[in-house]
């Protein structure tokens, strides 16, 4: 597989979250504000990429029957790593985020990529494609996230920039389904446009 | 004790469900909500997983865990094995005594590992200090709470598919839409619990 594909897919061709409607928990759970939603990001991306690292060095190593469990204590491991980082270092964002920070342990990107991409593919191919799927969901928490902090609060990372009366509907839980079933219509009407 | 067992069952079934409040189990939830007969399968499979896993879990956590001091690294890890182990055994035995469920089912049933409801379950029991009873009554009405919102949606789904739906809109988008209408929808069991 040429590397170009490999990054246009997780970028843009083959979105993890509006594209193949993976991850959806963190995506609607996390983004009430754009600073949880870069987090989550940054935290998903650093798991995958160690993930998909070890299962495309030991993928021959793997008998095919228990490969789901191995994945998924390999993908635990990291979690438990990230999980303690935050609460060390950024333990407000850690309360905020809460359980949704395990919760990346079942976040079907993570094992879905393990599945269908690193443990058939090359530990160098793994690595990109691990990266660019990371960064297309960062891309798609972002801006879910952003339209949630300014139009509930009318701030971006915390710093007031539209005056405007706040939707409060935005930080509720539907205000989350609304957004994304929006941003995905508007996906598909921007795929048929190229 | 029983007023808080009540309370505990309405809260995981109405007011703070599962999919609609805490986003977990999205995946199957637009992936198998299009038809009643596989929703009412899939709910009745992950209530069946749900209902064993928070018993379990819970032994493991304050019986092993807990008392050894290891919950801090192991606890994701060993709830997550649980987890797995327990689906492969539901997955046998839906194989061995309903053929036709295993046909529906096919292969969202191993995804139940990756269904975050079963591992958010796990950890917000944890979260919220109950005890065994507490647990066993949480874990069962979580399940509840997670089937009867898939059913609710597969019928509406069923209806949707004869709807005049915009082009763009169709599949995930008006699926996410409508849920969010449930979201708030549900928002109004909220005054049952003071």
């Amino acid at each position: 597989m040429k590397v170009r594909n490999i990054i246009t897919s997780g970028l843009w061709s083959n979105h993890p979250i509006f594209r193949q409607l993976l991850g959806m928990c963190p995506t609607l759970a996390v983004t009430t504000s754009l600073t949880n939603a870069l987090f989550m990001g940054l935290s998903v991306i650093f798991v995958l990429t160690s993930s998909s690292f070890i299962v495309s060095l030991i993928k021959r190593l793997v008998p095919h029957q228990v490969r789901i469990a191995v994945f998924t204590v390999i993908i635990a491991s990291f979690v438990t790593m990230v999980d303690l980082f935050l609460k060390a270092y950024f333990p407000q964002i850690s309360r905020a985020l809460g359980p949704y920070v395990p919760l990346i342990i079942v976040n079907c990107i993570i094992l879905g990529r393990q599945e269908a991409f690193s443990s058939r593919h090359s530990v160098r191919e793994s690595i990109i494609d691990a990266l660019s799927m990371g960064t297309g969901f960062l891309w798609g928490l972002v801006i879910l996230g952003s339209i949630r902090e300014i139009l509930g609060q009318g701030t971006i990372l915390g710093r007031p920039i539209l005056n405007i009366e706040k939707m409060l509907v935005m930080m509720l839980p539907a205000g989350a389904f609304f957004t994304l079933g929006f941003l995905i219509a508007l996906m598909n009407r921007l795929k048929k446009r190229c | 004790m029983l007023k808080e067992l009540f309370y505990i069952f309405i809260s995981a079934v109405l007011v703070n469900n599962f999919v609609l409040t805490y986003f977990l189990g999205i995946c199957p939830f637009l992936g198998v909500s299009s038809r009643i007969k596989s929703a009412i399968g899939m709910g009745l499979a992950t209530t069946f997983v749900m209902s064993f896993a928070s018993s379990i879990c819970w032994v493991l956590y304050y019986l092993f865990l807990e008392k050894f001091g290891l919950s801090i690294f192991l606890e994701y890890i060993v709830f997550i094995l649980v987890i797995a182990s327990l689906v492969q055994l539901v997955e046998m035995f839906i194989r061995k005594y309903s053929p036709f469920l295993y046909e529906v089912l096919g292969i969202y049933l191993p995804l139940i590992t990756t269904n975050c409801a079963i591992l958010g379950l796990c950890l917000f029991m944890i979260l919220k200090k109950y005890n065994f009873i507490e647990s066993v009554v949480f874990g069962i009405s979580a399940g509840i709470g997670f089937s009867l919102v898939l059913i609710i949606m597969a019928s509406i789904r069923e209806e949707l598919k004869y709807a005049d739906i915009p082009k763009n809109f169709k599949g995930a988008s008006i699926s996410l839409i409508t849920a969010g209408i449930l979201a708030l929808v549900f928002m109004g069991f909220g005054g049952m619990l003071k």
